[in-house]
């Protein structure tokens, strides 16, 4: 039995592929493969004609091959005989570096001046927002090539330093500024400093066990019991005892002036400085917008819910502001660690070894394999974007509000 | 009884207090002054603090500014008549400013063509920017395309007018094709346009001298200028395929959805400079031999990718936050895919997400300064290079950083500026 609405069977006629809805889907998505299949082809036979005309190949020898360039902040064994690989991966580990620590300062800043941007006292909230305004509408290169600038241009030499009218001195004795870098104590291990390093791991994790004892009692038995001294104490105490019973095996190696230049200790580069404290400052905007706009997206009736339940003021924040607003702020958080790392590839404008400068700047241009190292380099950061986007979807699956 | 009653009363005030002035510590700048900065002692080492940075902070930019030197030819006159008291340099953007703002080989005498395009630029956005506007300065936003590619490259005027005159003769095919079908309107208008500007380009040649400005090679351009010629091309460029980019997302048809996600996410993973090196050292090699491409037109391409991943993934937003019932809606009417993503979805999504895109563009506009790093001279790359390279200016530097941070602070400050005066006037109509 048919009714009138029932397609009619075995009519099938061409026109239908356009313009009947049930067979239209079809043909765009046919036409929309072919199209994509054309443009590769299109694409890959002129990279063939173009490749065979230069008399080139598509090949990653060149990665074995060795660099022939050095490269002055390393934080593995490298040397100009080392392999292109080698350079890259130095590349890699420098570009992780600099967004790690990056990611660390942008977020203390962001948090400061977001929470200090909702601030009553209106001096603190007003400078505040002219901090993020400032640092938000001025393009980041513009900031690296400043700080760089400054870390280059104004510091002074090491020989400042040096005679007795010197001009500049050292900060504590420990920290020298200079044109060249900054130069930091290095720590040194002795023979038992293991055993320091292990009791302070044994105390962190006592501190997690002391805690955790600490709330079951409170909701076993509603005793409080005080977290903040004895954190701190069992933090330091035992370290402390270790760090003396085994004798002081872990000094510092200050940096001191020999010669024309500083010795000892560590130097970071002005590039370095330059792109951690650019990209800190500029994303710490940023994060201090997204802190912001997250504490206000909590109701109100929330704190006062909270204070009626008899909570005390900083309880309030920890337990009932908090653990709300983080849910907005993370995600953008989240995305704005990813642009530190994606902005960090602008290293290669103040000569900070990363991935884009070694593998996609001096590789590149040595050996001429444009499109293997272009590749290479988008591999990489495609890696280490979907990775995160990927925690972030299992983060967000976690935290959203469940509602029946 | 009543009288019993009055009587136990012994006073009652009949007349009203006149009303006291509140204490001076409750009202006017004191008031002010006790709860926004002295209000408890923790409030008030932070007042002076913040009341430190900022002197700090003005005690040094203040007497740099004021005092600076604007009419020395190079850095050591100018050295010399600062004397060493504080001051800026400022006489390298008096020298300067044409490279600033133009680049190096724009034709001296050709500046007034960009700076009139300027200017037009903002009588082309008024329209689309500020809806109470009368509609008919669209007009002008329609042609503005046009006569800012003459202005600024120069040429006969035919080569922008012919260009026009096949879109508009396609925009007609179309319409009266499309009644037919929307595929025959556009292969039709699409046809039409392709022929008619085949046929005049033909003729144009000839007549090369007309209404013809002094031709200026791509290469040429440079400062300022092109940050904002990178920045509204691709902006503008990008929104129409950001829109495309987030139909197809949201698309039921997997193959088109496919590759849509693959593009969007591939743009978003990879940081804008790879890309130019795309535009700069690959590209080439995807290309049939022979052909050759400005390097302006392949970094306009790659940004202009870049840009509409971000906006389509703004869109996208836009238009997942529209309520079910709208798609459903539109449906019941009986509108088919392309008329109800026309009239009904697309005003109200895009709407929405117009913060989002304004936010993208500033995102983009500052992004233009990367192509200082593939070797092109924008504003930063003509600071970097030629200007602190000159024997005459090593060493100027904070007034030409300083320049060109408060340029690129002045249009993306005013664009968010705008973009949250535009959020203030959308949340009206919830109420």
């Amino acid at each position: 039995m048919t009714t009138m609405s029932d397609p009619q069977q075995g009519s099938f006629r061409l026109s239908m592929l356009l313009n009947d809805t049930r067979y239209r889907s079809y043909t765009f998505q046919f036409i929309a493969l072919v199209l994509l299949i054309a443009l590769m082809a299109f694409l890959g036979v002129n990279l063939m004609r173009n490749l065979a005309e230069a008399g080139l190949n598509i090949s990653y020898d060149f990665l074995g091959v060795p660099a022939g360039y050095d490269i002055n902040q390393t934080l593995i064994d490298y040397n100009s005989q080392s392999s292109n690989l080698r350079a890259a991966m130095v590349g890699i580990i420098n570009t992780l570096l600099v967004a790690f620590l990056a990611c660390l300062t942008a977020t203390v800043i962001g948090v400061i001046a977001g929470v200090a941007r909702l601030s009553k006292n209106w001096l603190v909230s007003k400078l505040m927002s002219v901090y993020v305004e400032i640092f938000r509408n001025i393009p980041v290169l513009i900031w690296i090539l400043m700080i760089y600038t400054l870390m280059t241009a104004v510091l002074p030499a090491p020989n400042a330093f040096r005679g007795d009218n010197a001009t500049s001195s050292m900060l504590f004795d420990a920290f020298a500024f200079t044109n060249r870098g900054v130069y930091i104590p290095a720590p040194v291990w002795g023979p038992g400093s293991m055993m320091v390093v292990a009791t302070f791991i044994l105390s962190i994790i006592a501190v997690v066990f002391y805690r955790r004892y600490a709330v079951k009692l409170l909701f076993e038995t509603g005793k409080l019991l005080p977290t903040g001294w004895p954190t701190l104490a069992i933090l330091i105490v035992p370290t402390l005892l270790m760090f003396f019973i085994m004798g002081s095996p872990i000094g510092l190696d200050l940096p001191a002036l020999k010669g024309f230049n500083f010795r000892g200790g560590i130097q970071i580069g002005a590039p370095l400085i330059a792109l951690w404290l650019a990209l800190s400052v500029y994303t710490g905007a940023f994060i201090a917008e997204n802190v912001r706009a997250g504490i206000q997206a909590i109701p109100k009736g929330q704190t006062e819910a909270a204070a009626s339940l008899g909570l005390r003021p900083k309880r309030v924040m920890n337990l009932v502001i908090l653990p709300q607003a983080l849910r907005v702020i993370i995600p953008p958080l989240i995305s704005q660690y990813l642009n530190i790392t994606k902005n960090s590839s602008l290293a290669i404008a103040v000569g900070y070894a990363d991935i884009t400068a070694t593998l996609g700047g001096i590789t590149l241009n040595q050996t001429g394999r444009a499109i293997e190292c272009v590749l290479l380099l988008m591999l990489f950061y495609l890696t280490i974007s979907l990775s995160i986007s990927a925690i972030m979807n299992v983060y967000n699956k976690n935290v959203s509000l469940k509602e029946r | 009884m009543s009288d019993t009653h009055a009587q136990t009363v012994t006073y009652v005030r009949d007349t009203m207090l006149p009303q006291a002035a509140p204490p001076s510590t409750a009202q006017g700048p004191v008031k002010w002054l006790r709860e926004s900065l002295f209000s408890s002692i923790p409030y008030t080492i932070l007042t002076i603090a913040a009341l430190y940075v900022i002197y700090v902070l003005l005690s040094g930019f203040l007497p740099w500014l004021l005092g600076g030197v604007w009419t020395t030819s190079n850095i050591r006159e100018c050295r010399e008549v600062l004397d060493g008291a504080a001051g800026g340099c400022f006489s390298v953007l008096a020298e300067r400013w044409n490279q600033l703002l133009f680049g190096i080989s724009y034709p001296q005498d050709g500046y007034w063509r960009p700076t009139l395009a300027f200017v037009l630029l903002f009588v082309a956005v008024a329209p689309v920017l500020f809806s109470n506007l009368p509609r008919q300065l669209l007009i002008v936003t329609a042609l503005y395309p046009f006569i800012a590619f003459w202005l600024i490259w120069g040429g006969s005027l035919l080569v922008p007018v012919s260009a026009l005159l096949s879109i508009v003769i396609g925009y007609v095919v179309y319409g009266k094709l499309v009644k037919t079908s929307f595929a025959a309107g556009l292969a039709g208008g699409v046809i039409a346009a392709a022929v008619v500007w085949f046929v005049l380009s033909m003729m144009t040649p000839s007549l090369s001298g007309v209404l013809a400005l002094e031709e200026v090679a791509s290469r040429n351009m440079g400062g300022f200028m092109l940050n904002m010629i990178l920045g509204v091309v691709c902006v503008s460029l990008s929104l129409p395929l950001g829109i495309l980019l987030a139909l197809g997302r949201q698309s039921s048809l997997p193959i088109i959805k496919m590759i849509c996600v693959v593009f969007i996410e591939f743009i978003r993973g990879v940081p804008l400079i790879t890309l130019l090196f795309v535009a700069n050292v690959v590209l080439a090699y995807f290309l049939p031999p022979g052909t050759s491409f400005d390097l302006i037109l392949r970094v306009i391409i790659m940004i202009t990718m870049f840009a509409s991943a971000y906006i389509a993934e703004v869109i996208r937003g836009g238009l997942a936050a529209l309520p079910r019932g709208q798609y459903e809606g539109a449906e019941s009417l009986g509108l088919d895919y392309a008329q109800s993503m026309r009239l009904i979805i697309l005003p109200q999504a895009l709407k929405i997400s117009i913060p989002g895109i304004v936010n993208v563009a500033v995102g983009l506009f500052k992004d233009t300064t990367l192509v200082s790093i593939i070797s092109m001279f924008d504003l930063v790359g003509m600071i970097r290079g030629p200007i602190l390279a000159s024997t005459d200016w090593n060493g100027v530097y904070w007034e030409l950083w300083g320049f060109a941070a408060l340029l690129f602070f002045i249009v993306c400050y005013g664009i968010s500026q705008y973009s949250q005066w535009l959020e203030r006037q959308l949340q009206t109509d919830h109420h």
